[in-house]
């Protein structure tokens, strides 16, 4: 979905004609990109993505066909997340069975319908959203699931906090603060080897780390004011008794969640300098579970309010817990607590309600369990910076770009170690302005040009741009060079130099210059065309105003036999042999072009009389060896005759044309002079689009002047 | 010149356009671009190079154009040419040729209804 909220549907044909046509259809409802062959296809799709919601295929396509994007497509699994539509004038049946073992969604042949294109693409879109529903709807489904068993877990704790007597935020507080003391001891420590499914399952299991407590008499647990030491003893077996009471359960008990619920229960109450119940284990003895869930129980104990105590301040709760008075932890333990007691003491205030705080832990779980499933959430963000770099260097190295950084104090430019190998000059070159190294590379004129434009930049508008050619390796090539200036951002706002890169489009101005020559040259006979030929005369003519030129339009008498009595194919190799030795037979600079079936227009520079230069292009053709016999006719007019431009000129050299084929006979030459009688020429010189193009076989065989 | 009468000239079909393409408008102004369409003239240099895979190529992007015109006459032509192309079958100068006939026909009667319509 784009920015208009439009969805985006990609029209693949080779004929511009079919994707208009398509896109004329489409483009009231929809994005309308467009690609003229299957590699362009896939080039858009890696570009666009999930942008795309349709793509429209063509199968009959160079380059790459439409059979070839579906093989891609499957390769790459595109073809679940894109729908595709083949529309195609390949009606075998076996070619449409392919398409859909391809997994196409669905195919239209051609000629398509307008309804009928409409109706299937909205179709298409319907089922691949509804799909995605279903998709969501069985996430969500999961999740609920999830939530359900979640809570019941946390109802069954607040029971048994109910029970005790405690606060129902204790359960979740512990839950919350075990989890966090884990993830930040992984970012310390290797040594737990804990991952990021352990820490959950350690954080659930922590919400049974009293369970014991139902079998102790509620009327000493609610006791207010200080226990007695015979109390005291029976408080303390609420340890083991949970254990023995999980133990005897009728479960998995090798399931992890058991096992961490064992240790919880039985051990949360030990200490690390071995001062602890009911074992009186020591150090790495206590699992780290227990360890864990120990220091959370009493930060979170000392810092709430219970039946027989205030709250105490976090941070003296802190300094009791520092200094041993709640006897000794794991020391990485309390570094832990230290580092994440801000974020912790916040979230506790936030809190509204218990559920609504687990809930949100849970939210929080399936997202982390979800995305981080292998490393804990900060190292996992170093490798995603490391693999950022790595992304970067590769991509530099890649996509053969030489980039760099100036700055003016010092002088001194730095290139990445692709480019400098790539230019063959050092890294850092020191004062470049001045450096023979850097002008023998990118000449003299571009550093002083760069520096001007650089520094007339705006905040706005800090790019330069220009295309260079440089000597790279000997060899001179065409480069893209893009800078952006940087100022301070104080007051002064002073240029203190540039970074930019610098890339290699030689390949791709080349092939620019290659398109306009196409744009300007006729398919067939390789030379210009019409509307290329009124560009260069006019150059000409502008170039030299003063010079004598002469205009010579030139047909194939009988031009319409050819083709009717040898086939069109004959024909067509007629008019290629005519142009080509219209080409030879002029200088290099002169105007050679085809501007209509069997004419060609020839545009010369003379020095001397027009006639023998004619008579000598008459006879070259008719000398060569021609694919079937021909005989060709000219017309032509001199700007001594003809003073007004090139439209009047034209005019003279077509009527001159038209004497010679209606009068003077065909197969031959004529010259226009100003005082003889002319009928108008058929042909117009003004642009081809006004132009009634006449058949001209017709008109050479009526053989009268009408 | 109305574009029924465009159609009848060059042999195509009006009625099948118009049930495809509903929009007058939209057919008028498909029509008038088929003189620029390149399939034609590519179809004419593929051929005189002799390159007969790209030719097969450009004779069905023609055939598929002209059905979408709803130009009848070519669309038929341009179909036979492609699958005597498709089966590398060397005899389809001929067919060539009723290609040839037909697009110049279009293009004719298109240039006239052009310019019947300039005149207005």
């Amino acid at each position: 979905m784009s920015d208009n909220g439009k969805q985006t549907v990609l029209i693949v044909d080779d004929s511009e004609m079919n994707r208009s046509i398509l896109a004329d259809m489409l483009e009231n409802e929809y994005n309308i990109l467009e690609a003229e062959n299957g590699l362009e296809c896939i080039r858009m799709i890696q570009q666009n993505g999930l942008e795309i919601s349709l793509i429209l295929l063509d199968i009959v396509m160079p380059v790459m066909d439409g059979f070839q994007v579906l093989e891609a497509m499957n390769t790459n699994r595109w073809i679940d997340d894109i729908p595709v539509i083949v529309i195609s004038a390949e009606n075998g049946s076996s070619q449409i069975k392919k398409t859909y073992d391809l997994g196409v969604t669905d195919y239209i042949p051609r000629p398509f319908d307008e309804l009928v294109v409409r109706k299937r693409v909205v179709n298409t879109l319907l089922a691949y959203a509804k799909q995605k529903q279903l998709m969501e709807l069985a996430a969500n489904e999961i999740y609920e699931k999830e939530m359900y068993s979640s809570l019941m877990f946390n109802i069954q704790s607040y029971v048994v906090e109910y029970r005790n007597g405690e606060r129902p935020t204790h359960v979740p507080n512990v839950k919350s603060l075990t989890q966090k003391l884990l993830e930040k001891l992984c970012e310390v420590t290797d040594r737990y080897n804990l991952t990021p499914k352990d820490i959950s399952l350690i954080a659930a299991a922590s919400t049974l780390h009293d369970i014991g407590k139902v079998m102790i008499d509620s009327k000493i647990l609610n006791k207010p004011g200080p226990l007695d030491p015979e109390e005291y003893t029976i408080v303390k077996t609420h340890t083991s008794l949970g254990y023995q009471m999980l133990q005897d359960l009728p479960v998995d008990q090798k399931h992890p969640l058991m096992k961490y619920s064992r240790q919880i229960a039985r051990w949360h109450h030990e200490r690390y300098d071995g001062s602890g119940y009911p074992d009186g284990l020591s150090g790495e003895d206590i699992p780290i579970s227990a360890q864990a869930v120990a220091l959370a129980d009493v930060y979170d104990a000392l810092t709430s309010e219970r039946c027989y105590k205030d709250a105490i301040e976090p941070d003296y709760a802190m300094e009791m817990i520092e200094s041993g008075q709640c006897g000794g932890f794991n020391p990485l333990l309390i570094q832990c607590l230290r580092d994440i007691r801000p974020s912790f003491d916040e979230e506790k205030t936030n809190m509204e309600t218990p559920v609504v705080a687990a809930d949100i832990d849970l939210r929080q779980k399936t997202f982390e369990q979800l995305y981080l499933t292998t490393a804990t959430t900060s190292r996992r963000s170093l490798r995603l910076l490391d693999q950022e770099r790595m992304k970067y260097s590769f991509f530099a190295s890649m996509s053969k770009e030489i980039q760099f950084e100036y700055t003016e104090s010092p002088a001194m430019i730095t290139f990445s170690k692709w480019g400098a190998e790539r230019l063959g000059i050092p890294e850092i070159i020191m004062n470049p302005k001045d450096s023979p190294v850097i002008a023998s590379v990118f000449g003299n004129k571009v550093w002083d040009r760069a520096s001007r434009e650089l520094l007339e930049t705006t905040a706005d508008d800090p790019d330069i741009t220009f295309t260079i050619e440089m000597n790279v390796g000997g060899e001179m090539r065409w480069y893209r060079l893009i800078a952006r200036a940087l100022w301070t951002n104080d007051i002064e706002n002073q240029y203190i130099g540039c970074i930019g890169k610098i890339m290699d489009v030689h390949d791709r101005y080349l092939e620019d210059a290659r398109l306009r020559q196409k744009a300007a040259t006729d398919p067939l006979t390789g030379i210009a065309n019409r509307a290329r030929a009124r560009e260069l005369i006019d150059m000409d003519m502008e170039n030299d105003p003063a010079g004598t030129y002469v205009l010579i339009i030139c047909d194939v008498d009988d031009f319409k036999q050819i083709n009717d009595t040898y086939g069109h194919l004959t024909g067509d190799s007629v008019l290629n042999a005519l142009a080509g030795e219209l080409e030879k037979s002029v200088r290099q600079g002169d105007v050679v072009a085809r501007i209509g079936g069997d004419e060609f227009l020839l545009f010369l520079k003379m020095n001397t009389e027009p006639e023998p230069v004619i008579e000598r292009i008459y006879n070259q053709v008719l000398s060569s060896k021609q694919p079937v016999p021909y005989t060709i006719s000219m017309g032509a007019a001199t700007t001594i005759q003809v003073r007004e431009g090139y439209e009047k000129l034209f005019t003279a050299a077509d009527q001159a044309l038209y004497r010679r084929k209606k009068r003077d006979g065909k197969g031959g030459f004529t010259v226009y002079e100003p005082d003889r009688d002319y009928e108008s020429g058929d042909l117009t010189p003004i642009d081809i689009e006004n132009t009634k193009t006449p058949d001209p076989g017709v008109m050479n065989m009526e053989g009268e002047v009408v | 010149m109305t574009l029924q009468e465009c159609y009848a000239l060059f042999g195509g079909s009006y009625e099948d356009v118009s049930s495809r393409l509903p929009r007058e408008r939209m057919i008028e102004k498909f029509m008038l671009r088929f003189l620029d369409d390149a399939s034609f003239s590519q179809l004419q240099k593929n051929l005189l190079e002799k390159d007969m895979e790209e030719a097969f190529r450009a004779s069905h992007t023609l055939k598929g154009v002209a059905a979408n015109l709803g130009f009848a006459s070519l669309t038929k032509s341009a179909s036979e040419l492609t699958e005597l192309l498709r089966s590398q079958n060397p005899d389809y100068s001929d067919a060539y040729d009723a290609v040839c006939r037909d697009y110049e026909q279009v293009r004719q009667a298109i240039e006239s209804y052009k310019a019947a319509a300039g005149g207005q």
